[in-house]
């Protein structure tokens, strides 16, 4: 049992370490004083002072626009980067694929946003497009690794699904595309919309491959932040933090309880289909 | 389906010189890179027959197969299924369906709707859709559960759901990979006949593919027997359990026991063979030609043997040993007798009486004895 | 009015069974065919989408870096010297300067940045280890009712900005901050810890930050691991401790290894962490690389700092790549 309270006491002191930080940020976003350690009172202050600041909404507008067509894109191409490497075997340049598919997933964005300026510079001089940075730039370059994740994702689902399913569609008169978007396609749904749901949060949340590539007068939300952080603690901050963390936990449960209570009631399906014969309610023997 | 297609075929098609076959695997071979997956077949399947291939794991019988259906391509031959050559042709736009082992149901549609699948695919009208469906569900006693998705199905009912949605195309070729695989051994049984009954009512021709030779007899009207990519050997399940023509196909197909031997005579009526094993010589009535001389093996089943305590006062056909273990099954007990040559003999006998007190039992000196038709000459 | 009045070319393709139609859809079903023949079957065009899409976002910019490393800083718009140029249209000039990277040995602040990039990154990664293995292995060998939960608090920090989270640790760690306090408030310290600002703060930052990305894969291969093993092991005599140690210790090494890499290239390349919690003497590759080209806008420099940070990282990215190929055909 020595083992167990080993285990029991990891556990807690992991979740602790993950959770308070996030915990003590939110509380001290009630902070009535402008010095965040310093507790003075509870107060909504900060919140009211953070939609006054047109800079940080404005750029909360770009990071979601931003976020919102980079998910789409990263989930088709991704989409079609996952079943290419789950389904269509051995081609010529599959290693290469897989190699660019992997390595965005660890390469150090300081390496990835410094490369992606230099293209967009060196395209710019070759064939005047883009014209200059900003929200493209930022899209292109988040589609980019965003891509990566979506792909592994889909192909790790596809790789799971039993691919005579497909075949039977195949079989049964269906030409490929369309037992693409009849079979595959709903099938791996859930795992479309996790891709969607991360490429939207990476492209949210990152800051320095966005420095790399924007230009003046498109400044994204993590750019604003580091900025009024570095100049240090703000009490705004703490109020913004708080939000996202709200919208975010709040969709992450809700999903999480829809996604749980699918699979139990699947799973009583699955025992009553086996237990009753002709499906009659299992009878107690 | 509303008429039931029972299409007077031919009992045994195959020995007709003049009737066409029906599908034609010609020269076949299937490569993946360095590995010969099917290795140079060649053979003809007829209308209305119910074809096994039967093998090992890896012994090429899903890949045929899957040529078969279209999912992969002879890297040689030809496969032609009612005289058109298949080759070119997509599975898609092939008049074969097929039921997978997992069954491969559509796990987001409901019944209905995977049962109508191919049917939407061919742009078939509403009407006429259900109706067909609908009959489709009724052959395999369905219908009640036609708006039930397949995870709320048993196995046994999605087995019936898969071959309800490979029979509603009508296809003129219905490929069954292992179709009883996953069921259990109770249900196996009962669905075999059912099978063998739905294709009868349907007419269409069956290729089923299993490694389960009681399957394979049980349902069959010829059997394939493959290993390692060959056709060992082709026929009726009948002539391949008599008949076994190499050690392989005696060996896969029930219990049999092989003596090595010298052939000493080879006669218009019989040949004789002189065993160690046995210590005495072999006669064998039916036999074809074998030149004296050829050391050859003889196979023996263990039903076609009987065991005594006496000398049985015949000088071939028999052998002297030991009982060395005795098993009994109920309808039938096996018994292991130990020649002097060392070799161990497999005799199963019926008990057709109550057995209390059996008349052999272990260490029991014993004479096996079997009649001049009971063996098969095996050169391979 | 119908719409058929409008389209008199429409109306002749539905309805008249012209001489046209056939023959083409012969001719298209043709092509199928000899597509599916050569094997084609429109997956050539299917990948090639995603494929030149990062081939032209994500390779070639690794080229254009490796050109501009070679380049000389000048001041003008964009701040370098081509590489090639056609003289007087006569012929190519090509001038290869490796003054970047000469620069790069010549300063030993590159080296010691170098160096210090890869003990922080180790070092976190092994705090990663410590702190992750227990909990995946709690969370594998818990109550399946309660996994799933268990495994979503993992990784629901790791949805919430990565800013943000690293902006918490500045209240906690500062001079005056939640932590000093407290430890000031329970007599056990009598001055205020200098953590933020150093070495310290970084590996909690790190830490803190790339957890999740440490226990997911581990998880991954602790739950599929046949819990039989374990009981087979105890039933021939062996310690728990021992059977932990020579049985699932061994088996959990791909997920071992997963979660270093995954935590330790980026974490070599990490740039906000070490800005916002590390000190003026953190040298971390990452930073210096921003500065270069941020402050001190010398973009080849920058690039030749870039380039040299990747070759000390393909070896584990190629070993990521591998355990990544590994783990797909396993699942297969």
């Amino acid at each position: 049992m020595r083992r167990s309270g080993f285990l029991f006491t990891a556990l807690a002191f992991g979740y602790a370490f993950l959770y308070v930080p996030i915990l003590l940020l939110i509380i001290y976003s009630f902070n009535e004083s402008r010095l965040v350690t310093v507790w003075s009172g509870w107060s909504t202050r900060w919140y009211g002072e953070l939609l006054q600041n047109d800079q940080m909404l404005s750029a909360a507008g770009l990071s979601l626009r931003i976020a919102a067509v980079t998910a789409t894109f990263a989930v088709a191409l991704g989409t079609i980067a996952g079943l290419t490497l789950a389904r269509f075997g051995r081609f010529r340049g599959r290693t290469l694929f897989s190699g660019m598919i992997t390595a965005p997933l660890v390469m150090p964005e300081v390496i990835t946003g410094l490369s992606l300026l230099l293209l967009f510079v060196s395209m710019e001089q070759l064939i005047g497009w883009p014209g200059g940075r900003g929200a493209t730039t930022i899209t292109i370059a988040h589609i980019t690794f965003a891509t990566a994740y979506v792909a592994v994702i889909v192909q790790s689902r596809l790789v799971g699904l039993d691919e005579s399913v497909e075949e039977a569609a195949l079989d049964l008169g269906a030409k490929p595309a369309k037992v693409f978007f009849v079979i595959t396609l709903p099938i791996i749904s859930p795992a479309l919309i996790a891709g969607w749901l991360l490429a939207f949060t990476l492209s949210l949340d990152d800051l320095v491959i966005a420095s790399f590539v924007s230009g003046p007068g498109s400044s994204t939300l993590p750019m604003v932040i580091f900025s009024s952080v570095r100049l240090g603690v703000t009490p705004e901050v703490n109020a913004l933090a708080t939000v996202i963390i709200v919208i975010v936990t709040t969709g992450i449960l809700t999903a999480g309880v829809i996604m749980s209570r699918h699979e139990r009631r699947r799973q009583r399906d699955r025992q009553l289909a086996e237990g009753g014969a002709d499906g009659e309610p299992a009878r107690a023997t | 389906m509303s008429q039931p297609n029972r299409r007077q075929t031919k009992l045994e098609p195959w020995q007709d010189p003049n009737e066409e076959p029906y599908v034609r695997i010609d020269g076949v071979t299937k490569k993946f890179g360095d590995f010969t997956a099917v290795d140079d077949i060649s053979l003809n399947i007829y209308r209305g027959e119910l074809f096994a291939l039967l093998g090992g794991s890896g012994c090429g019988k899903t890949t045929l197969l899957r040529m078969l259906a279209g999912f992969e391509q002879p890297t040689e031959g030809h496969i032609y299924i009612d005289g058109v050559d298949m080759s070119e042709i997509p599975p898609y736009e092939r008049p074969v369906n097929m039921m997978f082992q997992s069954y491969a149901l559509f796990p987001h549609m409901t019944v209905e709707q995977n049962v109508g699948f191919g049917l939407r695919q061919d742009r078939v009208p509403g009407p006429e859709l259900r109706h067909r469906v609908d009959e489709a569900l009724e052959l395999v006693k369905l219908g009640h559960l036609k708006r039930r998705k397949p995870h709320q199905l048993s196995g046994g009912q999605r087995q019936r759901v898969a071959l309800a949605r490979s029979l509603v195309k009508r296809p003129k070729l219905l490929l069954l990979d292992e179709p009883l695989a996953a069921l259990d051994r109770k249900l196996r049984e009962e669905t075999q006949f059912e099978l063998v009954n739905i294709q009868e009512q349907v007419g269409i021709t069956f290729v089923m593919v299993t490694h389960d030779q009681e399957e394979a007899m049980t349902m069959s009207t010829r059997i394939a027997v493959m290993d390692a990519g060959w056709l060992v050997q082709l026929g009726t399940p009948a002539e391949i359990y008599e008949y076994p023509r190499s050690k392989f196909v005696a060996e896969f197909i029930g219990q049999v026991n092989l003596f090595e031997g010298l052939v000493v005579e080879d006669q218009a009526d019989h040949v004789l063979i002189q065993s160690e094993a046995t210590g005495s010589d072999l006669h064998i009535s039916h036999a074809g030609s074998v030149p004296v001389g050829t050391r050859v093996w003889v196979a023996v089943r263990p039903e076609k043997m009987a065991l005594s305590l006496e000398p049985p006062g015949v000088e071939q056909n028999v052998a002297r040993g030991t009982v060395d273990e005795i098993a009994y099954l109920g309808n039938l007990s096996i018994y292991l007798v130990r020649l002097e040559s060392g070799t161990i003999v497999r005799v199963t006998s019926p008990n057709l009486t109550r057995v209390t007190e059996m008349p052999i039992t272990w260490e029991d000196d014993v004479y096996i004895t079997w009649p001049n038709y009971a063996g098969v000459v095996i050169t391979q | 009015m119908s719409r058929k009045g409008f389209l008199p070319l429409g109306d002749r393709m539905t309805e008249g069974q012209m001489p046209m139609h056939l023959p083409a859809t012969a001719l298209l079903r043709w092509l199928q065919r000899l597509a599916y023949r050569l094997g084609i079957r429109g997956r050539g065009l299917v990948i090639a989408v995603p494929y030149l899409w990062l081939l032209l976002f994500f390779l070639v910019p690794f080229a254009i870096v490796l050109k501009i490393s070679l380049s000389e800083a000048l001041i003008a718009r964009p701040p370098y010297s081509p590489l090639f140029e056609w003289v007087e249209g006569m012929y190519l000039e090509i001038r290869v300067n490796f003054g970047n990277y000469l620069f790069l040995l010549d300063d030993s602040l590159y080296a010691v940045a170098y160096l210090n990039s890869l003990k922080i990154a180790l070092i976190s990664t092994l705090l990663c280890l410590l702190i992750g293995y227990p909990m995946a292995y709690a969370i594998a060998t818990a109550d399946p009712a309660w996994r799933s939960s268990l495994l979503m608090l993992i990784i629901l920090p790791f949805w919430t900005s990565f800013l943000i989270r690293v902006y918490a640790w500045i209240g906690i760690l500062k001079q005056n901050g939640l932590l000093n306090n407290l430890l000031i408030n329970l007599g056990l310290i009598e001055e205020p810890l200098a953590i933020l600002y150093s070495d310290l703060a970084v590996y909690i930052g790190i830490t803190y930050s790339y957890l999740p990305f440490m226990i997911l894969p581990l998880y991954a291969t602790l739950e599929r691991l046949d819990r039989s093993l374990l009981e087979a092991a105890a039933d021939l005599g062996c310690r728990p401790f021992k059977a932990f140690l020579t049985i699932t210790l061994p088996l959990s090494l791909p997920g071992i290894l997963a979660g270093s890499l995954l935590v330790f290239i980026p974490a070599v390349g990490e740039f906000v962490i070490p800005e916002l919690l590390g000190g003026p003497d953190t040298l971390m590759i990452g930073k210096v690389l921003w500065n270069e080209f941020f402050t001190n806008r010398d973009w080849p420099v920058a690039s030749a700092v870039a380039i040299a940070l990747l070759l000390f990282l393909v070896i584990p990215i190629m070993a990521f790549q591998y355990l990544q190929g590994r783990q797909q055909e396993a699942r297969r």
